[in-house]
């Protein structure tokens, strides 16, 4: 609610500087062919430095977007530079030069650039690279940092509420009823199961952490607001890069026994299996990240492909008829989206559960008994 | 030349793919006629095996595109 309020207000703000911008704007931003519909939906899988909802044309046939900016932050050769991205007008071509003191900036297929001094207008070579600017450390609030960060500030309020319920009574009540069944479900079918019951409260945390995040990202990119938070590699790799680290730092002696001097095979054998289990090591989260980055991917360029059949089939069907069938398509295939948005979380925490298990299951040895075990049982007791 | 050659890679991909889903669907089908009261273990099962497949696949799709 809080969102959709912020966004609108935003978006009412820019509207006044978007609409008197428009000269610059050559095809108009529309999207009627195939070309365009490919640029289209490759530009929507990138992360953007704006949000830009729709287009219009009004009646004097001035091409107007409705959006909204958000901040770039660079670092460029002149120190840090701070401004609002609605200052390159929509451009995406590298035509609008943006001056700051003594550095001049343009954004170039969402990568913002910075051009050489004395340079006036950017030159590219034959392969459309740039000869006379050079890319810039951008820290900006792009989408999706601005998505992340969202999430974050959600997660923390809404998350932070049910845990303080806990502490004056023993069923939350309000919200904390939805969540409490979901945080049930993350620890009774994710953690408990495949970290083991003495271990895995220690894990609780991230497991639900890297849960619901995943899982909002996903539910975000459902909306119409445009974000790909799970579709940018960057993001996931960091993901998997979490749960990477967690698993090798809680590897026990075992874990590694099993990597370095695999136990019960010749010795010859223990030599050729220590490269396939180092690859191994390394396979685990990269399969992670690439399977919810090309999951998240798929999803949004077939659905972004089902919403353009209404411009592709508009000479076979009519303009309702493509529409129709469009909008019909697009919804049953939104509904699978929801599904697909639930389960790549659940798959993401499932198999991080999975490997830190893994990682830290013990064979045979029966050295953890006794007060330990009470402990935990005790510090549980008193959790639910 | 190389894209036909990417776009017949990518087909078997996705050919051995579905094969691999096919059965661990069809497997697990079975598992939970036999066992109706291990439903849920199963499932759970699957949708690991499931998830491994699928991400080896999307990995060859990925690194074959290129």
């Amino acid at each position: 609610m809080i969102f959709t309020a912020f966004a609108t207000a935003q978006a009412q703000e820019h509207n006044g500087d978007y609409a008197f911008d428009d000269e610059i704007e050559s095809d108009g931003g529309k999207v009627n062919t195939k070309e365009e519909i490919d640029s289209y939906i490759d530009h929507h899988l990138k992360d953007s430095h704006d949000f830009h909802l729709f287009s219009y044309s009004d009646d004097a046939g001035v091409r107007k977007h409705v959006g909204f900016s958000l901040p770039v932050i660079v670092w460029s050769s002149e120190g840090l530079k701070f401004f609002m991205s609605s200052k390159f007008h929509h451009d995406d071509d590298g035509k609008v030069l943006v001056n700051d003191g003594d550095a001049t900036f343009t954004k170039l297929h969402s990568k913002i650039y910075e051009l050489d001094k004395g340079a006036a207008a950017i030159k590219f070579d034959a392969d459309h690279h740039p000869t006379n600017a050079h890319r810039v450390f951008d820290m900006s609030i792009t989408k999706s940092v601005f998505g992340l960060l969202f999430i974050g500030l959600l997660m923390l309020l809404v998350f932070g509420a049910l845990a303080k319920q806990y502490r004056t009574k023993k069923i939350p009540t309000g919200f904390g009823r939805v969540l409490e069944p979901l945080v049930l479900y993350v620890r009774d079918e994710i953690a408990r199961p495949n970290i083991g019951e003495t271990k895995y409260r220690k894990y609780m945390g991230y497991l639900l952490t890297v849960f619901f995040l995943i899982w909002i990202s996903n539910l975000l990119g459902l909306t119409p607001f445009g974000f790909n938070i799970t579709g940018q590699i960057a993001v996931t790799v960091c993901l998997a890069l979490f749960t990477f680290i967690i698993v090798q730092f809680s590897g026990n002696k075992d874990y590694w026994m099993h990597i370095f001097w695999m136990p019960g095979v010749p010795v010859l054998m223990k030599i050729a299996l220590i490269p396939i289990e180092l690859i191994g090591l390394l396979t685990k989260p990269f399969s992670l990240l690439v399977r919810l980055f090309a999951n998240i991917t798929a999803g949004h360029v077939v659905v972004m492909g089902l919403i353009a059949l209404m411009i592709t089939l508009k000479a076979q069907f009519g303009i309702v008829g493509s529409t129709g069938l469009s909008i019909f398509l697009t919804l049953f295939l939104s509904v699978i989206e929801l599904l697909v948005a639930f389960l790549q979380a659940f798959i993401f925490t499932m198999l991080s559960a999975l490997f830190i298990g893994m990682a830290v299951a013990e064979h045979d040895h029966h050295e953890h008994a006794g007060a330990d075990e009470d402990d935990v049982d005790e510090v549980r007791e008193r959790f639910i | 030349m190389e894209t036909a050659y990417n776009l017949i890679g990518a087909g078997l991909i996705v050919i051995g793919g579905g094969i691999g889903l096919g059965q661990i669907g069809g497997k697990a089908m079975e598992a939970i006629a036999r066992q109706p009261e291990a439903a849920g273990k199963i499932q759970t099962a699957m949708i690991i095996i499931g998830a491994l497949l699928e991400g080896l696949a999307f990995g060859a799709l990925l690194l074959g595109k290129n």
